[in-house]
Order: C-alpha cells, then structure tokens, then sequence
C-alpha cells in the first residue's frame, strides 16, 4: 500500500515515523481481511444497508424550527470574517 | 445496610421523586458528591452539566405542580459523541475540544422532553474508536472492579458510570459491541437495540450502517423503561425504522422461557477463551434449560469472517464520515486526529480506492449478506441466541498498545450481530478472578421485546447484578 498517496487521499498529513508504523500495521491488518477470499461469494447481493427501506424521501418544506441563524452557525468557527467563514485558497490568483 | 441514594434503579428513584420521599435536588447533590470524590480516579465523565441544580430545583417544582411526565427529575449520563445543545460535545476528541452544539441530538432531546437532566458527559474511544477507552484524547476510563484495569468501549464512561455508581442511567452508543462489550467487563446491563430502532440524528457518525444508541443500565427494566423513550421513527433520521415501538416495560411480562428455542453458538466458544469463561456461558445455557427453554447447540459462520467485515466497512465509513472534520466550520485541524483516528480513515480511504474497492469494500458487502441470511435462517427456529460478549474479562490499562485490531479481537462474539443490525442484551453471568463476565442474549432485527423479557426472566432468577465494593 501506498502509505503516503492513501494519506494524500485522506487529507491527513503524516510524519514519517507514523508512515512506516502503519504501513507495517495495514500489512497486519490486510492479512486479517484476506480471510475473507475464502468465502465463496458467487452471486451473493451486495449489503450497503441492513433497514430493508427504500428511496425514503421527506416533505419539500422548510423547517424553521432547525433553521441555525449566522450566529449559531458560525459559533464554533476558529476563522470567520465578516459573518463568513474563512477558508483555505483553492483557485490560483 | 440502608439503601444509598445511589443504590436505587431508574424506576425506583423515580417512584421516590414522584411519591415526594426524595427530591431532585437531593439526589443531584448525593450524585455531585460522588462524581467529585470518584470521577478524580476512574475518569468517568468529560464534563458535568453546570446547571444541574437549577434544573434540579425545576424538576422538584414540576414535579410539585403534577405532571406526568415520564422520567421527570432523572439524572442522566450521556456518552460524548450525543450532541448536546449548551453541554460540550468532544467525542473524546481534542478536534472538538471547544465544541458546544448548536442544536440537540434526537435522543438526548426525547430524554429531555421526557423529563430526564443531563448529569454530565462520558468518557469513550476517540470518535468511538475501540473497545477500552485508550484512544480517548482524554485518558482512559478504568474498571471500577479493578484500577489496573480497562472499563471496555467504546462507551467505556457509561459503563463505568453505573457500575460506580456514579450515575442512575447512562446512554451509549454501539458500531459493534460499543455498548454490550463495556457493559460486560464493568458488570452492568447493556442494550443494544436493532439498528433503525433509535435515531442516529445527532450522534457522531462512525459507522453510518451499524451505529445504534442504547442505554447502560443497572438492570433490564431500567433499559426496557428507556428504550421505550428513545426508539421510534424520527424524520431528521431517514434509516429510522417505521415499525412501531412496543411498550417495552409494560410487556416485561414473562415469567419463565417455557416454549422458547435458544441457540447456544459453538463458534462463539472459541479455543482461545478461559476454560472459566466458557463454563459460565455453559452454566448460563443449564440456566435457561431450568427457566423451560429448550437450548441447543448450533453452528454459525467462524466469526473470524466478521472480523473481515466489519473492518472493511466500519474504515470505509469512517474516513467517509470524518472527512467533514477541517476545521473550517467548527472544531481544530486534521493535524489533531489520533493515531487510531488516523489508521483508521487511513484504511478505510484505502479499501474505497480505485482498485480495490471491488477487492475488499465489496467482498466485504458479500460476506455480510451471507452473515446477515445465516442469522434470518437461524432465528426461523430459535427465539435467541446466547455466546460470551467478550472473550474475557476487562483488560489490562495499556493492553491496545501496538494492537490496532484490538477491538476487533474483543468483539469478535458481537461483530456479526452487529453488521446484521440484530438486538441484544449484555448481562452479567458470573466473575472470573473477580471481574464481571458477560452474557449476550441476542434476537433478531425488532425483536426487543423479546430479548427484554428473556434478558429480565434470567437477571430475575439469578444473582450475578453486583457493585464493587470500594465504589458502593
């Protein structure tokens, strides 16, 4: 596994001792999973979800009640600016 | 002895507060005292509700004024991945070590409406991470049967909090032995119930596709009285079942097991458990075999597959669900993940890759098709089926080091129960070297009321419900 792309991927920066930790780790762990090869699974159907519910859907109304207000929604901000949040450049100047 | 505050269940206390020989304020400040003497040395709760006695004094004059309300003036300890609106709300997590919740989970709001006060919020594995509260940001939670020792996770707080005493009620919440597994190495009764029967809305997501609340309770009626609170369709939930909910502790009604199938998993009793351990489990199948049940020896899938499963599914959750934390709109960086955290949206990000998804996500997916039709087959026949929760007692302090697997090996008895979204019940069924040994009594997906009765009919004729003594 390539421990640093997976990290790219994940958002997650990672020094190089953490790096060669777990990817020594995965290897163990991987092998765990590997069992499962030995489960015949031909045409068996896929489980994402266990409720046995379908395209469950809601009424196209607003509900004010849980409405947050700027103030709340921006409470638990560590950067804000002007009732905005602050958010890191992602398109080149 | 006289009956401590702190000795009463749920349902006791509240026949007290409502026949006015005991009012809230008293029972906060007796609780208040304990957490302050206790919580210094097992590291129950995070944080203590700062208004408690206020809300005391509000309940007393509600309950002055009639009303009728079902848990008016019940403390209540809530695990911390529950938001909270107004309490912090960190998941054991520094990512959200200032976080205060702008509005309330849906399970923490019915105890609310129902009367219930938030005593304060409990310690678990970082984002429910593990099964021993290690991987709390925070320290772990010990056994309050032994100091040395690890309370279980991950709602190793609530778990603690009842056998401590340090709590009437406790919430937790299980991905897969979250609830039953802590339950068991502290002694108390834990409930999971099916997936879809109580709201997720406003629990921190780990696994979206198993994540159940429950309570951890003193005894059954105490979980079947909270469950009938908490479970029921809820429309900020779309996987919330539509089923409707039983009155669960009215229908406690049984009285024996004449007429029920009980499936005793050979699986489950697995080479590498204490021979003790297994002879509880057999003794508990003599128990029910006296109670008028018919008990058999059965077969399930190795659950060394489980294993496997939930792995798979519980990572690829996992770094879908906490891809949401940076740090933008609430909480600190990434930077402050830890280490489990870490490995755990690490292979989750790796098994949803191009590549290997078809290799290991939906392998995964198959398999748990299969664990899901064994049980539907099984529960055909049996009413229940009973194994250990966990292959010992409570852990060592230090035992997850260098073991990134170690919840799966400890709830390898649930993990198959768990990826079904089945019910079921951790009770005590014994000590091995004076640590508390659970016993799982699991049904199928909706079957709580039964599980309840079976789980209340074995508690009523045994005597395994014991209170280490340094804390009582």
């Amino acid at each position: 596994m390539d421990v640093r792309k997976i990290s790219k991927l994940a958002n997650l920066t990672l020094t190089q001792d953490e790096e060669d930790l777990f990817a020594k780790q995965f290897v163990d762990t991987l092998l765990v999973v590997d069992q499962l090869k030995e489960v015949d699974t031909t045409d068996i159907k896929l489980t994402s979800q266990v409720t046995n519910l379908e395209n469950v859907t809601r009424p196209d109304f607003v509900d004010t009640t849980r409405v947050l207000s700027q103030a709340e929604s921006l409470a638990n901000a560590k950067n804000t600016y002007k009732g905005y949040f602050i958010v890191k450049q992602v398109i080149d100047k | 002895m006289t009956k401590a505050i702190h000795h009463y269940t749920a349902i006791e206390l509240l026949a007290e507060l409502k026949a006015k020989r005991l009012t809230v304020l008293e029972v906060s400040k007796h609780y208040l005292q304990r957490i302050e003497k206790y919580n210094p040395v097992l590291n129950v709760y995070l944080s203590i509700n700062q208004n408690l006695l206020e809300e005391a004094q509000a309940a007393d004059e509600e309950i002055k004024r009639g009303s009728g309300k079902p848990l008016l003036g019940l403390l209540i300890a809530v695990k911390d991945n529950f938001l909270t609106k107004g309490l912090p709300t960190t998941a054991s997590s520094l990512i959200l070590k200032d976080y205060y919740p702008p509005y309330e989970s849906t399970v923490t709001k019915k105890l609310l409406d129902a009367g219930a006060i938030i005593l304060g919020k409990t310690n678990m594995d970082a984002w429910a991470h593990g099964s021993s509260t290690e991987s709390s940001q925070y320290g772990p939670t010990l056994n309050p049967w032994d100091l040395s020792r690890l309370s279980g996770g991950s709602s190793g707080g609530s778990a603690a909090a009842i056998s401590a005493q340090l709590a009437p009620i406790a919430i937790g919440s299980e991905t897969s032995g979250s609830i039953r597994q802590p339950a068991a190495w502290c002694g108390v009764t834990g409930f999971k119930p099916s997936y879809g029967r109580v709201s997720r809305y406003g629990v921190i997501s780990m696994a979206s596709s198993t994540d159940s609340p429950g309570p951890i309770t003193r005894d059954i009626a105490d979980a079947a009285l909270i469950t009938s609170i908490i479970a029921g369709q809820d429309r900020y939930d779309a996987t919330s079942s539509p089923k409707p909910v039983d009155k669960y502790l009215d229908l406690l009604t049984k009285k024996d097991l004449k007429g029920m199938k009980i499936g005793l998993v050979k699986e489950y009793l697995l080479s590498s458990m204490k021979v003790e351990v297994k002879s509880l489990i057999q003794n508990a199948a003599e128990k029910f075999k006296e109670l008028g049940a018919q008990v058999e020896e059965i077969s399930l899938m190795d659950p060394k597959y489980a294993i496997g499963v939930y792995t798979v599914i519980q990572r690829s959750e996992v770094s879908s669900n906490l891809a949401r934390f940076d740090g933008i709109r609430y909480g600190n960086g990434r930077e402050l993940f830890g280490d489990e955290a870490k490995r755990r949206i690490m292979l989750g990000t790796f098994t949803l890759s191009a590549g290997y998804y078809d290799a290991y996500y939906k392998k995964a997916m198959a398999v748990r098709t299969k664990i899901i039709n064994e049980f539907e087959n099984t529960f055909k026949t049996y009413d229940a089926i009973i194994g250990a929760v966990s292959p010992g007692p409570a852990q060592k302090v230090g035992a997850t080091k260098n073991e990134p697997m170690f919840g799966e090996m400890e709830d390898v008895l649930i993990n198959p129960t768990s990826l079904s979204g089945l019910t079921g019940v951790s009770t005590p069924c014994g000590f091995v070297d004076g640590l508390p040994i659970g016993l799982q009594i699991t049904g199928n997906q909706f079957e709580e009321t039964k599980i309840l009765n079976i789980a209340k009919v074995y508690q009523d004729s045994t005597d395994f419900i014991k209170y280490p003594d340094q804390f009582n």
